[in-house]
C-alpha cells in the first residue's frame, strides 16, 4: 500500500477505528501543494517523489519489456513434443508472459498512485427519471403516431398483422424438429436382446481386452470383471446402456434379492449404469459387497439383487439373465426385463410390471 | 515526531487494515492447500520377490507366524472374530500385506493402512511366512521378477484395462478415493509393481479380485507399465494439485486467484490516510 | 503542454466531423469513479471474459469438434495407438504439440474459474451493500442473467475436450435431463440427436460455447456497462458525499489507468495460474466411454454446488401412473432444480421484496455498510452457507478419502447442515451486525481508544478516548435509517387500508422487523467522567 508513509510521525493516538475501512481522502497536511491547484479537488504529487517514483515506474515497464522479449525468445528457442519439453516450454512461455503483464500492471499502478495527482472531485447526480414535461411530450408523441400510423383505427390491419406473424415466429421451433429422432421405445432396450448375426446368443466380453470369459476361469470370489457385449465392444451408444460389471460370489452369500435362475455358478451380472442418473455405478467391496457409484454414492447391495443401501439412486441396478455356450462362454440369456439406467417419465413401474409378467408365466 | 501531520504507522495500518485478516487466513490457507498438494510421495523400489517353497522355510516362517500373526489369525491360520483365516491365500497375499506395512495390523479396523515395517520384517522373513502360508493350502504365488518389469509392458493397452477396472476406485492417476464406512482405495504411488501385480491377484481387503485367467499376468504387467509410467512423469502445466482433479484447482482458484486480485484491487485504490485536525 | 500533438487533433477532428464525439466526450471524459477496492471485483470477470475470449479463438484454430473416431497418433506416449474422439485428440495435440497450447489451454480454463468467481464475487458486494437498490433493479437482473449463462457456458465448455472426466459430466446432465417430466426423453434425444452420448452433442456444445452464448454474454455484458455508466456508481458513505453527488477520480486520466492496470493484473495472475498450476489435464483422464468412470469425479467449482445437492437426495421416486408410467424421480429432480432454483429466484426478486417490505421507493446512490442493514446481511450470509454446505458436500469424497471420515457420515451431516446451518449462520450474523452497530454507536457518543491511560486524581486509571477522526465520524454516520410502512391505526382506530388483510399484516409485521433501528447512533459524549475525551490540545501533553 502507500510507501510514503513510513517516514511519518508515528502517533500514538490511532484515528482509525479497527474494522472500518481505509479513508478515502489523501490530503497530508505537511504535503506541499506545488501548483495553483487548477480545479478543486486535484491535489498534485511532490515532484520529487514523482521523479523518484518515474524511476521505479520506468524500471518496471523495463522489466516488462525484457519479459516480453523473453515470451518471443521461449517461443523460438522451446520446442513441444515431449512432457518433458512441453513442461520446459510452458514453463518458459508463461513465465515470461506472467512477469510481462505484472510488471506492467505494478508500473501503471504506480505511475496512478505517485505521478498522477490526488482526486476527491466532485459530480452532480440528477435522478434517473425524466422531468413531468419530457414525459408530457413523449406520451402525446406516442400517441399521435399511433393514431396517424392507422393501427388504432383500422381492426383488420391489425388483426391479420398478428395473423401474418404466428406461422413465421412457429416456424424456428419446427425447424429444431430434426434435432433427434423421437424416443420411441429405445430407453427400454439394450444390445442384450439382439440376435447376433449368427444366431448363436451374445457373449460376454472382458471390456479391455475384448476377450470372452470362459466361467471356469472366472472363478475367485471377490472377483470383478467390467463386460461389454460382444460385437458393440467399441459403440459408445451401445455401451451407455449396456455394459455391465460381472461379479463372482461364494454362492452362500447370494441372498435372497438376486434372482438365481440368471446366475451361473455364483457369477452375477448387474448393469453398470446406475439408476440415478447413469455414471458407471463401478466401485466395488468385495468384504462388504457394496456397489458404489462414485458420482453421487449410490450404494447397491450387490449380493442382494443391488437393492439400494444408500445414497439418492431409487432402484437397484438392472440384473441381467446370463448362462453358458456350449464352450463354457458366458452369454446373455435374455435382455434385462426393465430398462437400465437413469429414470424418465415413460418408464413407469417397470420392475412391478416385470414381477406380473413373471407371475404370468 | 516531527510536523504536525500525525499518520498511523504504515505497518500497522496495514496490519489493521479490514482486509489484513482475511489476507493472512488465504495465504495460510494457500500454503497449506499447497504444501499438501506438493507432498505426493513417490514410488519405492520393488523387493525381489522369488517364491520359494524350502521345509526350512515352512518351518521358520511359522516360527514367526506363531509370534507376530497367530493373534488375530489364529494358532494354525484358521482365522478368529478378528481375522480372516489364511488357508488358500497364497504366498502373493503374505508378500503384499507384509512388505507394505498393512500386516502385522496395528489394529483390527475397518482399514489397514500402508505403514513403515517393523523391524523383524526382512525380505527372508517375508519369505518364510509366504512359503508357510503357501504350504496351507496353496493359493496365488508371487509374481517373478520379469512378469513385473515395466519396461517389458506396452503402457497404452494397461491404460485401457487401468480404466476399465482401477480407476473407478483408485482415480484416474491411482492417487485413491473414497469408499463406504471410512474405508478408501489406497493411493498407487508408493506400491512397487510387486505389490500392484499382488493386490490384483489377491484382491487385499475390500479390493476385489482380478485372477490370472481373466486378467492375465501379461495384462497386469501392461497395467504395472502404465501406473508407473504416468505416476513417475512430470505435470507439464505446473503443479499437479494431488492430481485428483477439479475439487483442489476450484480452491486454488478461489484462494490464490480471488486473493491475489482482491490484493491487486486494494493496492490500486488504497489511500493515505487524512490526518485528524 | 498547451495543445494537443498533430497525429491526436487530426484524428479528433476528423472523427468529430463525422461522429460529433466531442460532446460525449466533453460530458464523460472527466466521469467520475469512487474509490473503493470492492468496486473493482466486477473487473475480474470483464477481464477474464475477455481473456476468454483471446485465448478461447486461439484454442478454437486447432480444435476439432467432432465426435469421429479415429486413432491417436500425437507426442503424448501414454495413448499412443488408442481409439478415440476427433475432439479429444485435437485438445491433446493443443495440450503437446502446439507451441503454447498447453498454456493458452490452462490459461483459458483457469479464466473460466475465475470469471464464474469474479461474478460471485462481485454480486456479493454489490448484494452486501445494497448496491441494486433503485435505481439498479435492472442491471441486477441482467447480472443474474449473466450468471445463470456464465453456467450453461462453463457447463458447455467443460464437456467439448470428451475426456473421460467432461463425459461424466456429460452423463449427468443426460440424466438430468431425461428426468424432466412428460418431456425429459423428448429433449434428451432432441440434444443429443438421438440416443446419449450419440455423434452430435460436441459439435452442438461447441456451437453454442463460442457463439451463441459468448454472443448473449457480450450483449448483456455491453449493457451492464452502459447502465452502470449512465447511472455513474454508488459510492460508499463519507465525509462531502450525498445522494445527489459522486466523489471520486475522473475516468480520464486516473479511472482509465487503473482500469487498465487491473486488466493487466488479472491476465497476468491467469497468466500465474497456467504457468504454476495444472488445470484439466485431459491426458491423465484418458478418453471418454460410458462404460468407465474415475474415482473423486467433479464437475468445475461453480456446478460443485448442484454435485452437492445430487449427492445429499434421499432415494424418492413416483410413478403417477403405476406400471404405465408417469414417473417422476424426484431425487433428481428436486436437486437439480430446486437449489438453483431458491438461489437465482431469490437473488432475482430480493430487490422487489426488499422494496415491498419497507416501502422504500426512493433512488440509493450510496452504499450500506452491511452492518447497518443486520438482516439483509443475515439473510445474505444465510444463503451463502446454503451454498456453501451443498458445494462442500460436492466435495464430499475427496473429503473423505483424503481426511478419512466416513463417507456417508458426510452426506448424513450434510443432510441435517442443509436446514440447520442456514438458521444458525442468520442468528449469528445477526448478532455480529447488532454488535458491530453498537461499537459505532459507542466511537460516536465516546471516541476511540487513544492508548493513552491517565490517572485521575482520585487514583483511578482510565483510558482516554479520542474523538475519532472526521472522515471515520462521515462513514459512520453515513448510517441511513430503513424506511418502515405505515402500520399503525389512525385516529380512529382503523389501520391503513393495506395492513387489514392477512399479508397485509405480515407485510407490516416484516416491515417493522427489517427496518427499526435497534442501534441509534447518539450524538456528543455522554459519559464524559469516565471516558474523558481528550482535545487536541490535551493529546500534546501526552506526547
Amino acid at each position: 500500500m502507500t510507501d510514503n508513509t513510513i517516514d511519518q510521525p508515528e502517533d500514538r493516538v490511532p484515528k482509525r477505528v479497527i474494522g472500518t475501512p481505509p479513508a478515502t481522502e489523501a490530503v497530508l497536511k505537511d504535503e506541499t501543494v506545488h501548483e495553483a491547484a487548477a480545479l478543486p479537488g486535484v491535489i498534485y504529487q511532490d515532484p520529487a517523489s514523482a521523479r523518484k517514483a518515474e524511476k521505479t515506474v520506468a524500471l518496471l515497464f523495463l522489466i516488462a519489456f525484457l519479459a516480453g522479449a523473453g515470451f518471443i525468445a521461449s517461443y523460438v528457442i522451446f520446442q513441444v513434443g515431449t512432457i518433458d519439453k512441453t513442461s520446459t516450454s510452458n514453463f518458459a512461455l508463461g513465465g515470461t508472459l506472467a512477469l510481462a503483464l505484472l510488471a506492467l500492471a505494478a508500473g501503471i499502478t504506480t505511475w496512478v498512485r505517485r505521478i498522477m495527482p490526488k482526486y476527491t472531485m466532485i459530480q452532480e447526480r440528477h435522478p434517473m427519471a425524466s422531468d413531468a414535461e419530457t414525459r408530457e411530450t413523449v406520451k402525446e408523441t406516442f400517441l399521435a403516431g399511433a393514431e396517424e400510423s392507422g393501427f388504432v383505427k383500422h381492426g383488420l390491419l391489425r388483426r391479420t398483422l398478428l395473423l401474418a406473424a404466428a406461422p413465421l415466429g412457429l416456424a424456428p421451433l419446427f425447424l429444431l424438429k430434426d434435432l433427434g429422432p423421437l424416443p420411441g421405445t429405445k430407453l427400454r432396450h439394450t444390445v442384450w436382446g439382439e440376435p447376433t448375426k449368427t444366431g448363436k446368443p451374445r457373449r460376454l466380453i472382458t471390456e479391455g481386452t475384448g476377450q470372452p470369459i470362459r466361467a471356469a476361469d472366472f472363478n475367485s470370489p471377490g472377483g470383478i470383471l467390467s463386460v461389454v457385449p460382444e460385437g458393440y465392444e467399441h459403440d459408445l451408444n451401445a455401451l451407455a446402456k449396456a455394459t455391465l460389471i460381472l461379479l463372482k460370489f461364494r454362492p452362500e452369500e447370494i441372498k435372497s434379492g438376486t434372482n438365481l435362475n440368471w446366475t451361473h455358478d455364483g457369477i452375477v451380472a448387474y448393469s453398470k449404469i446406475c439408476t440415478h442418473v447413469g455414471c458407471p455405478a463401478a466401485l466395488y467391496e468385495q468384504t462388504t459387497h457394496h456397489i458404489l457409484c462414485p458420482c453421487h454414492q449410490s450404494t447397491f447391495d450387490a449380493a442382494d439383487g443391488a437393492k439400494v443401501v444408500f445414497g439418492p439412486a431409487a432402484r437397484p441396478l438392472p440384473q441381467l439373465p446370463i448362462g453358458i455356450d456350449g464352450e463354457g462362454f458366458l452369454i446373455a440369456k435374455a435382455d434385462f426385463n426393465v430398462p437400465v439406467g437413469p429414470s424418465f417419465w415413460e418408464r413407469g413401474d417397470a420392475e412391478a410390471e416385470a414381477r406380473e409378467k413373471a407371475e404370468k408365466a | 515526531m516531527i510536523g504536525t501531520g500525525r499518520s498511523v504507522n504504515s505497518i500497522t495500518a496495514r496490519r489493521r487494515h479490514p482486509l489484513a485478516r482475511f489476507a493472512v487466513v488465504a495465504l495460510a490457507l494457500g500454503l497449506l492447500g499447497g504444501g499438501y498438494a506438493l507432498a505426493a510421495p513417490t514410488g519405492s523400489t520393488a523387493d525381489a520377490a522369488v517364491a520359494s517353497g524350502k521345509a526350512d522355510d515352512v518351518a521358520q516362517g511359522k516360527d514367526l507366524f506363531i509370534a507376530h500373526c497367530a493373534s488375530c489369525h489364529g494358532l494354525n491360520a484358521e482365522g478368529t472374530k478378528s481375522g480372516p483365516t489364511l488357508v488358500g491365500v497364497g504366498a502373493a497375499a503374505v508378500d503384499f500385506q507384509v512388505s507394505s506395512g498393512r500386516m502385522p495390523a496395528s489394529d483390527p479396523g475397518a482399514q489397514a493402512p500402508r505403514k513403515p515395517l517393523d523391524e523383524w520384517v526382512t525380505p527372508q522373513a517375508i519369505d518364510q511366512l509366504a512359503a508357510y502360508v503357501q504350504s496351507l493350502g496353496g493359493g496365488p504365488t508371487r509374481p517373478a521378477a520379469e512378469q513385473v518389469d515395466p519396461a517389458k509392458g506396452d503402457p497404452a493397452k494397461g491404460g485401457e484395462l487401468f480404466r476399465a477396472n482401477c480407476i473407478q476406485c483408485h482415480n484416474f492417476v491411482g492417487a485413491g478415493g473414497a469408499l463406504t464406512y471410512g474405508k478408501y482405495a489406497p493411493s498407487l504411488n508408493e506400491s512397487s509393481p510387486t505389490q500392484i501385480y499382488e493386490a490384483m491377484a489377491t484382491g487385499p481387503q475390500a479390493m476385489p479380485v482380478f485372477n490370472d485367467s481373466t486378467i492375465t499376468p501379461d495384462q497386469k504387467r501392461d497395467m504395472i507399465a502404465y501406473i508407473t509410467s504416468v505416476r513417475s512423469q512430470v505435470d507439464p502445466g505446473g503443479s499437479g494439485l494431488g492430481r485428483i482433479g477439479p475439487v483442489t484447482e476450484g480452491l486454488v482458484a478461489w484462494i490464490a486467484g480471488i486473493s491475489l486480485l482482491v490484493l491487486a484491487a486494494i493496492w490500486i485504490t488504497a489511500k493515505k490516510r487524512q490526518a485528524h485536525s | 503542454m498547451d495543445t494537443p500533438p498533430k497525429a491526436i487533433a487530426g484524428v479528433s477532428t476528423f472523427l468529430d466531423d463525422r461522429l460529433g464525439a466531442g460532446s460525449f466526450l466533453k460530458r464523460n471524459l472527466r466521469k467520475m469513479f469512487p474509490d473503493h477496492w470492492s468496486f473493482l471485483l466486477g473487473e475480474i470477470a470483464l477481464y477474464s471474459f475477455i481473456v476468454l475470449l483471446l485465448t478461447g479463438t486461439f484454442l478454437t484454430f486447432w480444435f476439432k469438434p467432432s465426435m469421429g473416431h479415429v486413432m491417436y497418433d500425437g507426442s503424448y506416449e501414454p495413448l499412443k495407438g488408442i481409439m478415440m474422439s476427433e475432439a479429444y485428440a485435437s485438445t491433446l495435440n493443443i495440450s503437446f504439440d502446439v507451441r503454447g497450447g498447453l498454456l493458452i489451454r490452462q490459461i483459458h480454463h483457469w479464466a473460466a474459474l475465475l470469471f464464474v468467481a469474479g461474478m460471485v464475487v462481485h454480486m456479493l458486494r454489490v448484494f452486501f451493500t445494497g448496491a441494486y437498490r433503485k435505481p439498479r433493479e435492472l442491471n441486477w437482473l441482467i447480472g443474474i442473467g449473466l450468471l445463470s449463462l456464465a453456467l450453461f457456458e462453463g457447463l458447455t465448455g467443460y464437456s467439448l475436450p470428451d475426456d473421460l472426466l467432461s463425459g461424466a459430466g456429460l452423463r449427468i446432465t443426460q440424466g438430468v435431463i431425461l428426468s424432466i417430466p412428460l418431456i425429459g426423453t423428448y429433449i434428451q434425444f432432441f440434444l443429443f440427436g438421438g440416443e446419449y452420448p450419440g455423434e452430435d452433442i460436441i459439435s452442438r456444445f461447441f456451437t453454442l460455447h463460442i457463439l451463441l452464448i459468448p454472443g448473449i454474454l457480450l450483449a448483456l455484458i455491453t449493457a451492464h456497462m452502459i447502465l452502470m455508466w449512465v447511472q455513474k456508481h454508488t459510492q460508499m458513505p463519507g465525509k462531502g458525499r450525498t445522494e445527489k453527488n459522486v466523489v471520486g477520480a475522473p475516468f480520464y486520466p486516473a479511472f482509465m489507468a487503473k482500469a487498465g492496470a487491473y486488466f493487466l493484473f488479472t491476465f497476468g495472475v491467469l497468466a500465474l495460474l497456467g504457468t504454476f498450476a495444472q488445470i484439466n489435464p485431459i491426458w491423465l483422464f484418458g478418453p471418454y466411454t460410458p462404460a468407465d468412470i474415475s474415482a473423486g469425479s467433479q464437475p468445475d467449482w461453480y456446478m460443485g454446488f448442484l454435485e452437492g445437492s445430487l449427492r445429499l437426495m434421499v432415494p424418492w421416486e413416483i410413478n403417477l401412473f403405476g406400471t404405465s408410467g408417469g414417473t417422476i424421480p424426484l431425487s433428481v429432480l428436486i436437486p437439480a432444480l430446486v437449489p438453483l432454483g431458491i438461489i437465482m429466484t431469490g437473488l432475482a426478486l430480493y430487490p422487489f421484496l426488499e422494496q415491498w417490505v419497507t416501502g422504500d421507493r426512493r433512488e440509493h446512490h450510496i452504499a450500506d455498510r452491511p452492518r447497518n442493514n443486520a438482516h439483509r446481511t443475515s439473510i445474505g450470509i444465510s444463503a451463502v452457507t446454503f451454498y456453501g454446505i451443498l458445494w462442500l458436500l460436492g466435495a464430499n469424497d475427496e473429503i473423505s478419502a483424503n481426511f478419512h471420515i466416513g463417507l456417508y457420515e458426510t452426506t448424513i451431516f450434510g443432510r441435517f447442515a442443509i436446514f440447520l446451518g442456514p438458521v444458525i449462520a442468520y442468528i449469528i450474523t445477526y448478532r455480529v451486525c447488532i454488535g458491530l452497530q453498537r461499537k459505532d454507536a459507542e466511537v460516536v457518543s465516546h471516541g476511540v481508544e487513544s492508548g493513552v491511560i491517565k490517572r485521575m486524581p482520585n487514583g483511578e486509571y482510565i483510558e482516554v478516548h479520542t474523538p475519532p477522526a472526521d472522515d471515520i465520524l462521515a462513514h459512520i454516520r453515513g448510517k441511513k435509517e430503513i424506511p418502515v410502512i405505515e402500520s399503525g391505526v389512525d385516529r380512529e382506530g382503523i389501520p391503513p387500508k393495506g395492513a387489514r388483510s392477512l399479508i397485509g399484516r405480515l407485510r407490516a409485521k416484516m416491515s417493522k422487523a427489517y427496518g427499526t433501528d435497534r442501534i441509534p447512533l447518539e450524538e456528543g459524549h455522554g459519559h464524559g467522567e469516565e471516558h474523558a475525551a481528550v482535545g487536541a490540545g490535551e493529546r500534546k501533553e501526552v506526547h
